[in-house]
């Protein structure tokens, strides 16, 4: 057949492995939602929980699909659209199209046209992250139970245990929003835009913290943290002409 | 005698059934092209491409099974792991519906609540993806805009500056060692960035765990 990098079969073959993996999500859905059932879970709280994760995913997905478009201009649609439906990210994408791109004297702006070298780029992408896909299988059961028995053994330090792992995620997320603030020094404000927005975000959630508790509304609560998320990114545009 | 399984049991093997299927798709893949467009790979190319990327990948993907498992919960985790996307989406989502929910983390509840957060989050972002990939064309102009992407490049500091007033707020003593560490780490080594901030995860992590010992076994926390 002959090779396009937007060639009808790719989407069919992408659209097979996309319905796969959303099988999976549906798959688990309502294996837990019968589980909640069972066990007397309340299910307004199980309602709340989906429509609060739907919600706040809108905007991080849609920050997905700009690396699909990205990508797109060197891989067509089709791969970008697999690549970061399953597992990919698209840092480690951009990295692993770009690295093999560059030892055929190519680059991730310039369109495939070689089947040859189209396929050797989805090699790599594919070989780069598939050890995450190996090893849960064989790791989760392991470690999961590891993490059951410290929590009966020790109730306490079992909760301690799950809160330090979270703080310890969130606080390297904190750290890297402060990475570039010593450009400073050099008269250049740029590294303090993410430092604004991170602390505009922190308000709003405090607000909203504080204004569900006053007046008593539980879905302000609910949707606390894809406000806070929206908020804090639009306030980044301001702030980037500002600071820019 | 046979023995009833548990949901855990059952999640488990589901998973690892599930993980097998999507792991064989994923590396037939790229066979069926070479197949239907009578291609080989440049073998060059692939093994240069691959020696550059897989020590610092493989290194990242050991180190984020050992992080986020014991996070994510196991149904969780085996949905992470094959959508991916785990710290700037999954992970949070799951945090955010297990706090509001009050379940534990290790607990049953904070399982079941766990798997239907990123479950619901994986299908919308398909979904989402899905859409936007059939109206690529429109959407290209309007994605592209630098008003837009000026938003997306702050995407990270607006989710973790509202999800860290919630957790920090619950666990004051525990949270200021390991935010004092990271700024330190972060404003003073060059090295550290957007593109490494998943390698201090980990270094993160260990840090607050052996913070939480030490204030545990003082009886401060």
């Amino acid at each position: 057949m002959e090779f396009n990098v937007n060639s009808p079969i790719l989407f069919v073959l992408v659209a097979i492995i996309i319905l796969v993996v959303l099988g999976q999500s549906v798959f688990f859905l309502v294996r837990a939602i019968k589980r909640a059932k069972e066990i007397g879970m309340d299910m307004t709280v199980i309602k709340k929980t989906i429509s609060s994760s739907a919600v706040f995913t809108i905007a991080p997905a849609i920050s997905i699909l700009v690396g699909v478009i990205a990508l797109s201009k060197s891989l067509g649609i089709a791969i970008p659209w697999m690549r970061l439906s399953v597992i990919g990210s698209l840092s480690y994408e951009t990295i692993a199209a770009g690295t093999t791109l560059e030892q055929v004297g190519s680059s991730v702006g310039t369109e495939v046209t070689d089947p040859s070298i189209f396929i050797t780029v989805l090699w790599v992408m594919t070989l780069g992250i598939i050890l995450g896909l190996i090893l849960t299988p064989v790791l989760t059961k392991k470690i999961q139970s590891g993490m059951v028995k410290i929590e009966q053994k020790d109730k306490k330090w079992g909760d301690i245990l799950s809160n330090a792992m979270f703080l310890g995620m969130i606080s390297a997320f904190l750290g890297y929003v402060f990475c570039d603030v010593s450009l400073v020094f050099q008269g250049n404000t740029k590294g303090l835009i993410p430092v604004a927005v991170m602390f505009v975000s922190a308000v709003v959630m405090a607000v909203l913290g504080i204004l569900s508790k006053k007046l008593n509304v539980r879905w302000i609560t609910d949707y606390a943290l894809p406000l806070s998320l929206i908020i804090g990114m639009a306030s980044s545009i301001p702030i980037t002409n500002w600071l820019g | 005698m046979k023995k009833e399984m548990t949901y855990l049991e059952s999640v488990h093997k589901y998973g690892r059934i599930w993980g097998f299927v999507i792991f064989t798709l994923i590396m037939l893949f790229p066979l069926a092209l070479s197949f239907i467009f009578q291609a080989i790979p440049d073998w060059a190319a692939l093994g240069k491409g691959l020696i550059s990327i897989l020590p610092m990948y493989w290194a990242v993907g050991l180190v984020e099974v050992f992080t986020y498992v014991p996070m994510l919960g196991a149904g969780g985790a085996y949905l992470s792991f094959v959508t991916g996307n785990i710290a700037n989406l999954k992970l949070p989502c799951a945090l955010d519906a297990m706090e509001k929910a009050n379940v534990k983390a290790n607990s049953e509840e904070g399982e079941i609540i766990s798997t239907i957060s990123i479950a619901v989050s994986s299908i919308v972002t398909t979904l989402i993806i899905v859409v936007g990939v059939i109206l690529i064309v429109p959407l290209t102009p309007i994605l592209e805009a630098d008003v837009l992407n000026s938003a997306f490049d702050q995407m990270l500091p607006a989710l973790f500056g509202g999800l860290a007033v919630v957790f920090i707020s619950k666990n004051v003593k525990l949270a200021i060692a390991p935010i004092i560490l990271m700024l330190i780490l972060f404003i003073f080594v060059p090295f550290l960035n957007a593109s490494t901030v998943g390698i201090m995860v980990p270094v993160g992590v260990l840090f607050t765990l052996a913070v939480a010992r030490i204030l545990y076994k003082k009886g401060i926390i």
